[in-house]
């Protein structure tokens, strides 16, 4: 009966994207790319300055310049002057005060970038300077006077958790410095904006990681009823959290509303320093009390976070970096001080890892120090106080998800250590690369370790839940969501879990866009949970009755069904009958909301059930160091991640790649320079991504133990990788070097000054 | 805005007449916007991450630092005109089914800096893919689906069964 | 059309006599880089990419000189025969940029911008290269020392194209050194070149200062304390090294700090000095 089957990319393989060849050909249409007849350009006209009040605006000049549609400030905004994530408190475009180098303070429509950027000059703008509050430490108190309406403190949160009177015999003790880092999408943020002929309403094409929270805020300041504003995702040149926030959406949209023409943006790479939230820097301060074999009794805490000038996502930011104070780690008793602060330095907000890369930074550096002060190595000191399953977190909440924090550091332990460096290793193989700075014998090898745990979707509350809709016709399934795909994948996986449900072949994504409901962001580790569970739970309400209809027709109760490869089975008969045949000439459709289990508010000692689920990874590092330049090679990371079940490996394989990639330049490289508010390196000469001779050899385990709380057994997996591999980082330099670095990324003068 | 010049340009064997334009404007930008070739893409604007590689008379260069004006005598070519027939390159081909792309804002200009690389040199050690491609920025993949993408094309061409 | 394409450096410099304000572009690595980033609006061009004259090269045997052409791109210095002639030389054409921006840039565009951070300008002026220049009212050759007079200036005059660079073909080891923060495609921190040149140690430096300095006090230290310059002992580098450290005159930027960079330089000038022997 069973002919040969053509193989199906169902769970578990590694399916290939769906817009892998459109990709690589270049037709694939990035929003940048897009095009509409009649279309104008738009730009932005941003803030010199810091902190300063603006005594005027004179916009006469730009709208003489000829191809000068349209001038727009904080005067045209129709509604709602303010917008943001958590509280609205960022101006569409600044009014009376700018809060930070590179605020919006006017746009402009024209026929051309090069108008705009002209039109931009033409524009006056008299400022009167005003001290800049750069100094987190300054924003807690009454030090500063408030540069905002709602103050410079944006949240603060106390932890304290068990018996705090403890005292460990062994105390270690470190201060820890995390520099800002961009997640330099490659793809620029980018809109365009298409009015209806009525002038009520807007099309809006837009890179973003959500698209009805973008639609949400944008009705709000454009006084549209969310309707009339109708958000598509077009192509997405990558995220990693920066598309979070409304960058450009307010003032495309505005423009085009107000010329009646299409109006496109899109940032340059400076401006896009400029246009997004940036990783919270951050200052940290923990205080390790162990038994003197080494086993944490308590940790003591305390957590700045620069949030710069708006409040973006810091509020929550904080809650992840204090709830992971302990990191994968037990702890009976904890002290934890978080704050996250308002300056004028640039906004921060999400960025992969999200408040957790800082608080791992810190506690990994503090077990290696626990370690020497117990006298064990950094391996054993870890397995020592390594948490399980059922284990208390410093919040009170119990650890339900698996976790297999022993199992991934001997996994990783056990993956071979890469060979010696050859005595006539090759230049490129040196740090210093083609600069030939060294010569091997100048240079010393170190090892080092991270472990980590990160929360996986939104937590304190927020349903954020995920929507989708599944049709089957004619053996073909359509599925329609609003989850961003901004690279990550999504849109190989839900074919894949269709095809699993339902036994179809042929299964395709619809358009992306805000003509169903809420699919949340794409951020947290959350969409093969929250969407896939959403798809899931679509493409099951089709099958029942796909079943109810062919047991109808067959009379037999549905009941008996089951879905075998890509046939209707009859369990306990013999019936069969391909699921092509069985959907032809019908049409199911069905749509499926997937909330994730209800969490709690902390309460003010910081005690809840704030998350939700947690996820888990360990990275070993070797790096190779010239101890007398400061120049770093990182030459492998061993990983084993906890990863649920594997839906596909070829994917799960290149989150893992490349979150390491960004936690090396954390590492090593990528920072956002800013004194006293202005930012000194908004460029890719400047700022340093890592290049294909600084990518290390990567050694992958995926740890696969099904998670029972998650629809598909399978955990995010797009943020552990990039957490625990910037400590691992470094302290294989200081292991390399022997000195104690507080702060990532580590600059030459860190090591060798 | 003195939009004053004409000028034609040959891209991918095809000569393009381009009028009305701004000195300054980069190729990138007149292929993209002037000529409906947006396979190139930018994002960096001078010549750090490679995304809008195209070949200028044979060399592999950034198009967004070439002035378009100043590319009148020359023989362009882009992504587009890698393969006119629409079917994939064994070099496209090797980036989907290795898990090359990602976002895949910087696949069109790794695919043409692979393929540059691999027309001048059939067989590069692994040292020489890494500076080949050091001048693509690659934000997603952290590279090793890419370099195991140009192996795969390699072993391919030496008709090694892989 | 404002931008010209003249195919001779002769109609060069006619052109350029003709359009005294025509802003000059070669491989675009810099010019272009102004212009994106609306720093820079150039009314017109004169293009020098077509000049096949100026993508020549030539060695002299009988003064034991290589000539090398303003308008060469960096990917046909830093391997081949240029290499094997100059090869400090050829060892900084591979730090530049990227394998694109060395496919387009040339030393004629490192020498018209003359940032300190040029990195092939501390081979030129270790080997103290000479730059020619042509106009429609001669040509003109300059040492490269008179040539750079500061930051982003040399003494070129408006109506000149520079043509090519001459350097020695010192048959004596030589190497280039370059200190960035990533493994490629970056910016000098700190640059450094050290030559023998019939048989006497020179040493120059980039990224430390508002020019290449040459760092003549290490010099002349090598020179006296170092019998045999194939035999270089690590206290002599050593003390080479921060002799010339103390040369530099390096600044805190975004970069990097000067602490850092003439700690770097030391570094540098110690190792080089001792490289290949």
């Amino acid at each position: 009966m069973s002919a040969v089957k053509t193989k199906r990319d169902t769970l578990g393989t590694s399916s290939l994207r769906p817009d892998g060849a459109a990709k690589v050909k270049g037709d694939f249409a990035f929003t940048s790319d897009l095009h509409a007849e009649n279309m104008l350009w738009g730009a932005t006209l941003r803030s010199p300055h810091p902190h300063a009040r603006i005594i005027s605006i004179d916009t006469s000049a730009a709208w003489k310049i000829a191809g000068v549609e349209c001038v727009v400030t904080a005067e045209d905004v129709p509604g709602q002057l303010t917008y943001g994530l958590i509280s609205s408190d960022q101006p569409v475009f600044a009014k009376d005060v700018v809060r930070y180098m590179g605020e919006p303070v006017a746009a402009v429509a024209a026929d051309h970038p090069e108008t705009c950027r002209r039109a931009l000059a033409a524009i006056k703008v008299e400022y009167e300077v005003l001290p800049v509050l750069f100094d987190p430490e300054l924003a807690i108190g009454d030090a500063f006077q408030p540069i905002h309406p709602d103050g410079n403190l944006v949240r603060q949160q106390r932890i304290v958790h068990g018996d705090t009177s403890v005292d460990g015999e062994i105390i270690v003790e470190g201060h820890y410095v995390i520099g800002m880092q961009d997640q330099a999408f490659l793809g620029t943020e980018s809109a365009m904006a298409i009015p209806d002929p009525d002038g009520q309403g807007v099309e809006v094409f837009v890179a973003t990681q959500w698209l009805h929270e973008d639609q949400k805020q944008m009705a709000a300041c454009l006084n549209l009823p969310p309707e009339k504003i109708r958000l598509v995702l077009g192509g997405v040149g990558g995220a990693f959290g920066a598309r979070e926030d409304i960058s450009l959406q307010v003032h495309t949209a505005l423009l085009a509303l107000r010329t009646s023409r299409p109006v496109k943006m899109q940032y340059g790479r400076e401006e896009s320093f400029f246009g997004h939230v940036h990783r919270h820097p951050a200052t940290v301060w923990m205080r390790h009390h162990a038994t003197k074999e080494g086993k944490i009794v308590k940790i003591e805490a305390r957590f700045v976070f620069d949030g710069g000038a708006y409040a973006s996502t810091s509020a929550a930011v904080l809650i992840n970096g204090v709830t992971h104070t302990q990191g994968p780690y037990k702890c009976p008793a904890a002290v934890v001080d978080g704050y996250a602060v308002r300056t004028n330095n640039p906004p921060c907000g999400a960025m992969r890892g999200f408040g957790v890369v800082q608080a791992c930074f810190a506690h990994e550096g503090q077990m290696d120090k626990l370690a020497v002060a117990a006298g064990l190595d950094p391996i054993s000191i870890r397995l020592l106080n390594a948490m399980e399953t059922g284990d208390t977190l410093i919040t009170g909440q119990p650890v339900e998800s698996v976790a297999p924090v022993a199992r991934l550091i001997r996994e990783t332990n056990e993956i071979p250590l890469p060979p010696d460096l050859a005595l006539d290793a090759n230049e490129l193989d040196l740090p210093g690369g083609s600069g030939i700075t060294a010569e091997r014998k100048h240079i010393k090898r170190g090892i080092g370790w991270g472990v980590s745990i990160k929360n996986i979707m939104y937590s304190e509350g927020f349903d954020d839940y995920s929507t989708a809709k599944c049709t089957l016709a004619d053996g073909k399934v359509t599925l329609k969501f609003a989850t961003s795909e901004v690279g990550q994948g999504f849109v190989t996986l839900a074919p894949q879990i269709a095809r699993s449900v339902l036994g179809v072949t042929d299964a395709v994504c619809d358009t992306i866009d805000t003509q169903i409901g809420s699919a949340g962001s794409t951020s947290a580790s959350r969409q093969t949970w929250m969407s896939g569970g959403a798809v899931d739970g679509a493409c099951r309400l089709v099958r029942e009755r796909l079943f109810e209809h062919i047991g109808a027709l067959h009379n037999i109760e549905p009941i008996r069904f089951a879905i075998e490869d890509d046939e209707i089975v009859d369990t306990v008969g013999t019936f069969r009958m391909s699921v092509v045949e069985a959907s032809q000439g019908i049409s199911i459709s069905e749509t499926f909301e997937h909330h994730h289990r209800a969490t709690e508010e902390l309460d003010e000692n910081g005690q809840g059930n704030c998350h939700v689920a947690f996820a888990f990874v360990a990275h070993r590092a070797v790096v190779d160091v010239d101890p007398d330049l400061g120049l770093v090679k990182v030459v492998q990371i061993a990983t084993a991640q906890d990863v649920g079940q594997v839906l596909n490996p070829l994917s799960l394989l290149g989150q893992v790649e490349g979150g390491i990639a960004q936690g090396l330049g954390l590492a090593v490289m990528e920072e956002i320079i800013v004194q006293e508010g202005r930012v000194r390196n908004p460029s890719f000469t400047d700022y340093l991504l890592p290049t294909a001779l600084d990518a290390p050899v990567v050694v992958a385990r995926m740890v696969e133990e099904y998670e029972p709380q998650a629809p598909l057994g399978a955990k995010g997996v797009g943020e552990p990788p990039c957490i625990s591999v910037t400590p691992a980082i470094v302290a294989a330099i200081r292991d390399a070097i022997g000195k104690d670095i507080p702060r990532c990324p580590v600059r030459p003068q860190d090591i060798c000054l | 805005m003195s939009s004053n010049e004409f000028y034609t340009l040959k891209v991918n064997g095809t000569e393009h007449q381009v009028s009305d334009a701004w000195i300054g404007e980069s190729l990138l930008y007149v292929l993209r916007e002037r000529l409906g070739l947006p396979g190139s893409k930018g994002a960096c604007e001078q010549g750090e991450c490679g995304s809008c590689t195209v070949y200028v008379d044979g060399a592999a260069v950034c198009s967004c630092l070439v002035m378009a004006a100043s590319a009148v005598e020359s023989e362009i070519a882009t992504v587009e005109g890698l393969n006119a027939d629409g079917t994939l390159t064994d070099v496209q081909e090797a980036f989907v089914t290795e898990g090359a792309v990602q976002c895949g804002f910087c696949t069109p200009g790794l695919v043409m800096a692979v393929h540059h690389l691999l027309d001048e040199n059939d067989s590069p050690s692994e040292l020489e893919v890494k500076e080949a491609l050091s001048g693509n920025i690659c934000r997603c993949t952290g590279y090793g689906r890419i370099f195991a993408a140009v192996d795969k094309v390699v072993a391919v061409r030496k008709g090694v069964r892989s | 059309m404002s931008v010209l394409i003249p195919h001779s450096i002769a109609e060069a410099s006619e052109l350029l006599a003709q359009n005294p304000t025509a802003t000059m572009l070669n491989g675009g690595t810099d010019l272009m880089v102004e212009v994106n980033f609306n720093h820079r609006r150039p009314e017109s061009v004169l293009l020098l990419r077509n000049i096949p004259e100026l993508k020549n090269w030539s060695t002299d045997t009988s003064n034991g000189t290589i000539t090398i052409g303003a308008g060469l791109p960096y990917s046909f210095i830093e391997k081949g025969e240029i290499a094997l002639n100059v090869p400090a030389l050829a060892q900084a054409a591979r730090t530049v940029g990227s394998p694109q921006i060395r496919a387009a840039g040339t030393i004629g565009g490192n020498l018209g911008t003359c940032s300190p951070a040029g990195d092939t300008l501390p081979v030129l002026a270790a080997l103290e290269a000479v730059v020619h220049l042509q106009s429609v009212e001669g040509t003109r050759s300059v040492p490269f020392a008179e040539f750079m007079v500061g930051p982003k200036r040399n003494s070129r005059k408006t109506n000149e194209v520079i043509t090519a660079v001459t350097l020695p073909i010192t048959g004596q080891r030589q190497g280039y050194s370059k200190v960035g923060v990533r493994n490629a495609m970056v910016i000098s921190v700190a640059s450094a070149c050290f030559a023998l040149v019939e048989g006497k140690p020179r040493f120059a430096m980039g990224s430390v200062g508002p020019t290449i300095l040459r760092a003549t006090e290490a010099e002349a230290f090598l020179n006296s304390a170092a019998p045999d310059f194939n035999n270089i002992s690590e206290d002599v580098a050593r003390e080479f090294g921060r002799i010339a450290a103390s040369e530099a005159k390096p600044i805190d930027d975004h970069r990097s700090t000067a602490a850092y960079r003439s700690h770097a330089i030391g570094v540098l000038a110690a190792r080089l000095a001792q490289r290949g022997i």
